[in-house]
């Protein structure tokens, strides 16, 4: 079986972000690039279906910028075998990469794709279920656990308050919450091998979609600070006004 | 045009997030119905009907729907949504499960966890963590949005005794692709950390891993969850999954207590979401009470007890 | 295989508390490690170890000779532990690449204008008159045109060169030790990487590889904790005065427009540390509405309640520094050692199978506050000796005295000799002009021209009883921040479980002999609030390390009086994140 990885070039997760003094969006000058760490799940998971035996092929792709190479060598680190690049500089919002990815679906025909729930930058958590529905593929999102059994994907999903567990028919689109995996290291020499796999570029063009999106960024700002509240002179002061004024116990 | 709400709903009951979803869905505009899908939701569909404001509500009852499943009652709506300008859901494991889904196959963008309202096409969203506020414009003519049920204030229960007229709806979408096997909820007294309604922190002023057990007793009493600074958990006080802040867990509860803590930037960015922050410190210039809501400056030792006795 | 190691950590079985865990900690340190080899192995990818690499590809590249170059860089990427003024002469960049412009490199603001003020008081200034700046402090002028740049960007840019010429550069990879075999170097050993706090193997351990070569370039830059070894274990610093260093603070900020006035330069001395401690500030306007503002603080200070942060925080509101920031936004922070004792302090810069190059040995040139051009160099003259090495067919593991003699006969080597003897000249100049000698003393760093000062810094401290204890202002989060939210703008993180980097030879004496003597300087010394003294449950006071806070400065290995604090790499990729510092 083929796996599909789609993953993200995002701000690093240990950056802090500053909004651009012009409100237009943030400032990603000089800022530190990385895998969104969600992606990096699913490549993990990926792999690990590879060493498995699940799977046959890891085929990891990405829509981006050219420098969004840098996180597909990442991925081919860490045991993809190919990559796709489809090279772009506009801002892509979650359908448009979900058209892109569905075309490369449709040239690949893997028999499971594997996707970030969402990215830390928009934090959307959109692309795995719009490209669900694009493919007409059952969908399996926040996945905690994942099993390829009789020709079945049983997954475990976080939703809220617990746990959940379904089963799907192959293909089938899979998104990664934060306990599916704890993501390996890339080792050195991995990383040196990484350079010498197969990348291939692609542009919207050839793959005949438009990645224009219909939803605007119109402002960034930062978000308001918090102001200071009142100062409650006892215990009783302050339960009477979490309970009459804030409402927030009962 | 018209604005369809996805209810939301957990064993058989309406949860309070839809509520806080029709109060968007009404700062939007316009008629307003409510959408019950699942099996066996006569009782839902007819607490969603009392909901002020709601001129309609449509039920999905079958099977196939049970559990909510992406795939049926994305297909579902799919059919319902050509009457509306606006589907709206709670940005809740369902609404991000289903929503997408539904855009993508009605050929529009969706609009994720929104937090304001500015016009019927202009909405506010967290970006980057909450660490930006990105004000985006649908020009699609179908909105599909998910909405951050806390920045909204729910709307109440409608004062007529008839609530609003409950319609079936007879389309059954097949789903041959998406089998429910389990479900397994938490049952844990505590709340986890991550999504509790209710966290109460401790920091290194509670000066030991025993002092922690002041806050797992009003923990006790008000369902919450507990969280650490991490100073606290450097110092050994608690464990490394407690700790709250931008090298632990994000959380953003309706109300958080922190105790002991004085408040450094890095525990700041794991809480400042929180609805309402209650600060406990006996020094009155912790910064943590710069960001407090209410802040109380005592000697934790005294408050803690106190606090849990009048609980 | 008989080979051993500079142990640079204190090794974790003398601390074993149980069996269990001592056992455990065998398992990790007798693992077995995947080696690789190649021909040169470089540690540090700043501007030293760049350089050399891409002289060493370019030379193969010409000599048609295939050529292994593999670099290793602590930080998660090429230039995120990069800090630096700076302001950048670019003589040895032009050796390297005379096609600079036309390959885009990040030199885009030329210096235009200098200023250099005495400040008298936390409001008075002296601007001093362009005459009486010594020759060195001039940036504008002269036959060299000198940009304002940021140095994490030329590494960043240095680094596509070296890997377009065909360099193996991998970062998050920290070098741990260094492999000595028959008393020559044969390169070194990568940190392990998922090792929980109390040294066992949890999910995902990964070993780190030996990674063996014919010669090994150390660059690690101020206080390199493998170069600390190497200078200790081949004494290198035989017959030199002991190293000077001191610590550099820095910010940048966005101003406003109206401010910005692009490749202006200013430099001042004085107030706040006065008689405290010598040192220097600077603040330049470089690109993008970008300022850079930055105060060094010689760590030869003797007060023990000196802080070099609050230091730089109270700076900051003296309206010659004001009036440039005031109305801007801090968007990042950081910290930094400089090795700045200069020729009389320079280690001998090789070894067998290696070299000591840049800031790592001490090649920074402080009369002119520069030491990247010269690092550059140093890199330079490196990669051209170990090539001719190993082009006539040496195996490795010699010791490159050509490299010294070469070297020696370098434009870098001749400058570090004119600031030494500039150094006498100074004090001479200084008495004629009595006032003017005082400030342009002070502005050089005070004792740092020096010939000969044998007190090393950790020495210098004097009793906390017998000093005036110093009380700094409230931050008022506009121009002044606390430390933890600085931090906070280094964008720095540790994995946190691992073990702390900070090790302390003897775990009781902070409390036991610094605490009483000298009010624990650890706390105040660090810039990033790794090091405080708290209340254990009893009341005592209890030694704290935030490991996860540390910018990597190394001041703390530097300045503890007891020499008790070695700074140990931790996992890769660990420490801050600068963005173009």
């Amino acid at each position: 079986m083929k796996v599909l990885v789609a993953i993200k070039r995002v701000i690093d997760y240990n950056v802090k972000i500053r909004v651009k003094s012009d409100h237009s969006d943030v400032d990603l000058t000089n800022v530190k690039m990385a895998m969104n760490p969600f992606c990096e799940i699913a490549v993990e998971e990926a792999v690990r279906l590879k060493e498995k035996g699940v799977a046959t092929e890891v085929v990891v792709v990405t829509i981006g910028p050219k420098a969004a190479q840098e996180q597909l060598r990442t991925a081919l680190a860490l045991g993809a075998d190919r990559a796709i690049h489809v090279e772009t500089d506009l801002r892509v919002e979650s359908l448009g990469a979900a058209r892109a990815l569905a075309k490369i679906v449709e040239e690949q025909q893997p028999g499971l794709v594997i996707l970030g729930k969402q990215a830390i930058d928009t934090d959307n958590n959109q692309t795995g279920q719009m490209l669900a529905a694009l493919t007409g593929l059952p969908q399996g999102t926040f996945a905690s656990e994942v099993a390829v059994e009789d020709g079945r994907l049983r997954v475990t999903r976080e939703i809220d308050g617990g746990l959940e567990t379904l089963e799907l028919t192959l293909p089938a689109i899979v998104t990664t919450d934060l306990r599916l995996n704890e993501p390996r290291y890339a080792k050195l020499p991995d990383i040196m091998k990484a350079k010498k796999k197969p990348l291939e570029v692609r542009t919207p063009a050839d793959l005949g979609v438009e990645l224009a999106s219909r939803i605007k960024l119109l402002k960034v700002e930062p978000p308001a600070e918090r102001q200071a509240g009142i100062k409650v002179g006892s215990v009783d002061e302050l339960i009477d006004k979490l309970k009459n004024e804030a409402k927030v116990i009962s | 045009m018209s604005i369809l709400v996805l209810a939301e709903h957990h064993n058989g009951v309406l949860a309070d997030a839809t509520a806080h979803v029709v109060a968007a869905a009404r700062q939007i505009g316009g008629e307003l119905h409510v959408l019950v899908v699942g099996e066996g939701v006569a009782a839902i569909a007819e607490a969603a009907s009392k909901l002020d404001g709601v001129g309609r509500v449509l039920v999905a009852d079958h099977a196939n729907y049970a559990h909510l499943l992406a795939e049926p009652t994305a297909a579902l709506m799919a059919q319902l949504a050509d009457d509306y300008g606006h589907v709206l859901a709670a940005a809740s494991t369902t609404g991000k499960n289903v929503l997408p889904r539904l855009a993508a196959l009605k050929g529009v963008g969706q609009i994720s966890e929104i937090i304001a309202v500015q016009g019927v096409d202009t909405f506010k969203r967290p970006i980057y963590a909450g660490n930006a506020i990105a004000t985006v414009q649908s020009e699609d003519t179908l909105k599909v949005i998910t909405v951050r049920a806390t920045a909204f204030d729910a709307v109440a229960a409608t004062q007529s005794d008839d609530g609003a007229a409950i319609e079936a709806i007879d389309f059954v979408a097949d789903n041959d692709q998406s089998t429910f096997i389990e479900e397994q909820l938490a049952e844990s007294d505590r709340p986890e950390l991550g999504s509790a309604k209710v966290v109460i922190s401790g920091g290194r002023g509670m000066g030991s891993r025993e002092n922690f057990q002041l806050l797992e007793r009003i923990a006790d009493k008000l369902g919450a969850a507990i969280g650490a600074s991490r100073a606290a958990v450097d110092a050994g006080f608690a464990p490394n999954d407690m700790q709250v802040g931008q090298t632990g867990k994000i959380v953003a509860p309706e109300l958080y207590i922190a105790v002991g803590i004085s408040g450094a930037i890095q525990h700041l960015a794991g809480m400042k979401d929180a609805k309402v922050i209650v600060a406990i410190n006996k020094d009155e210039d912790a910064p943590i009470f710069q960001v407090a809501d209410y802040g109380l400056v005592a000697d934790l030792f005294e408050a803690l007890p106190a606090l849990e006795r009048q609980l | 295989m008989a080979w051993s190691l500079i142990c640079s950590r204190p090794c974790p079985r003398w601390n074993g508390n149980s069996n269990s865990r001592l056992m455990k900690e065998l398992a990790v340190e007798q693992v077995e490690r995947d080696a690789m080899e190649f021909d040169v192995m470089i540690v540090g990818a700043g501007p030293a170890g760049l350089s050399a690499a891409c002289r060493l590809m370019q030379q193969a590249g010409e000599a048609g000779r295939e050529l292994t170059v593999c670099m290793v860089e602590k930080g998660s990427e090429v230039g995120a532990h990069i800090l630096s003024g700076a302001i950048f002469e670019p003589r040895a960049l032009q050796e390297l690449f005379p096609d600079w412009q036309e390959r885009g490199a990040p030199l885009t603001t030329p210096a235009v204008r200098d200023e250099v003020y005495l400040l008298k008081d936390d409001t008075k200034a002296w601007k001093l008159p362009n005459a009486l700046v010594p020759p060195s402090m001039h940036n504008t002028g002269g036959e060299i045109t000198r940009y304002v740049i940021s140095a994490g960007n030329l590494c960043r840019w240095l680094a596509e060169q070296a890997e377009g010429l065909g360099v193996e550069i991998f970062p998050g990879f920290a070098a741990q030790e260094v492999i000595v075999e028959d008393g020559a170097v044969r390169g070194i050993v990568i940190g392990d990487m998922g090792v929980a706090a109390d040294g066992t193997p949890q999910d995902g351990y990964t070993p780190g590889m030996e990674l063996r070569a014919k010669y090994t370039l150390f660059a690690e830059g101020s206080r390199g904790h493998l170069g600390k070894r190497l200078i200790e274990r081949f004494e290198l610093d035989e017959g030199r005065d002991p190293q000077h260093y001191g610590i550099g603070l820095k910010e940048l900020w966005d101003i406003p427009a109206e401010k910005h006035q692009p490749g202006l330069i200013l430099h001042g001395s004085g107030w706040p540390l006065d008689k405290q401690a010598q040192g220097g500030w600077f603040l330049y306007h470089a690109e993008n509405r970008q300022a850079v503002v930055g105060l060094i603080v010689d760590l030869s200070y003797r007060n023990p309640w000196l802080s070099p942060f609050d230091e730089f925080q109270r700076l900051k509101h003296h309206p010659v520094l004001k009036h440039h920031l005031e109305g801007g936004e801090r968007v990042a922070y950081g910290a930094r050692a400089i090795t700045k004792g200069g020729l009389n302090c320079l280690p001998k810069m090789t070894f067998p199978g290696g070299l000591l190059i840049g800031c790592d040995a001490g090649t920074l040139n402080f009369a002119k506050i520069k030491g990247l051009h010269t690092a550059m160099k140093s890199g330079l003259v490196a990669g051209e000796t170990v090539f001719e090495a190993i082009m006539s067919g040496d195996e490795g593991g010699q010791e490159l005295s050509a490299f010294t003699a070469k070297w020696e006969r370098s434009w870098a080597h001749a400058e570090l000799e004119a600031s030494a003897s500039f150094g006498s000249a100074i004090h001479r100049y200084g008495t004629v002009l009595g006032g003017a000698y005082n400030f342009t003393n002070q502005l050089l760093g005070g004792r740092l021209p020096n010939l000969h000062d044998t007190t090393a810094d950790h020495a210098s401290l004097e009793p906390a009883a017998e000093c005036e204890q110093i009380v700094y202002p409230k931050p008022d989060g506009k121009l002044s921040f606390d430390k933890l939210s600085s931090v906070f703008l280094s964008n720095t993180n540790h994995e946190e479980n691992q073990p702390c980097h900070l090790r302390l030879t003897d775990p009781e004496l902070p409390i036991r002999e610094n605490l009483p003597r000298y009010a624990e300087p650890a706390q105040r010394y660090c810039p990033a609030g790794v090091y405080e003294v708290v209340e254990d449950d009893h009341g005592k006071p209890r030694f704290q390390i935030n490991f996860q806070n540390c910018v990597h400065c190394k001041t703390c290995d530097i300045k503890d009086p007891a020499q008790n604090i070695t700074w140990i790499a931790p996992e890769g990729g660990g420490g801050p994140n600068y963005p173009n510092m």
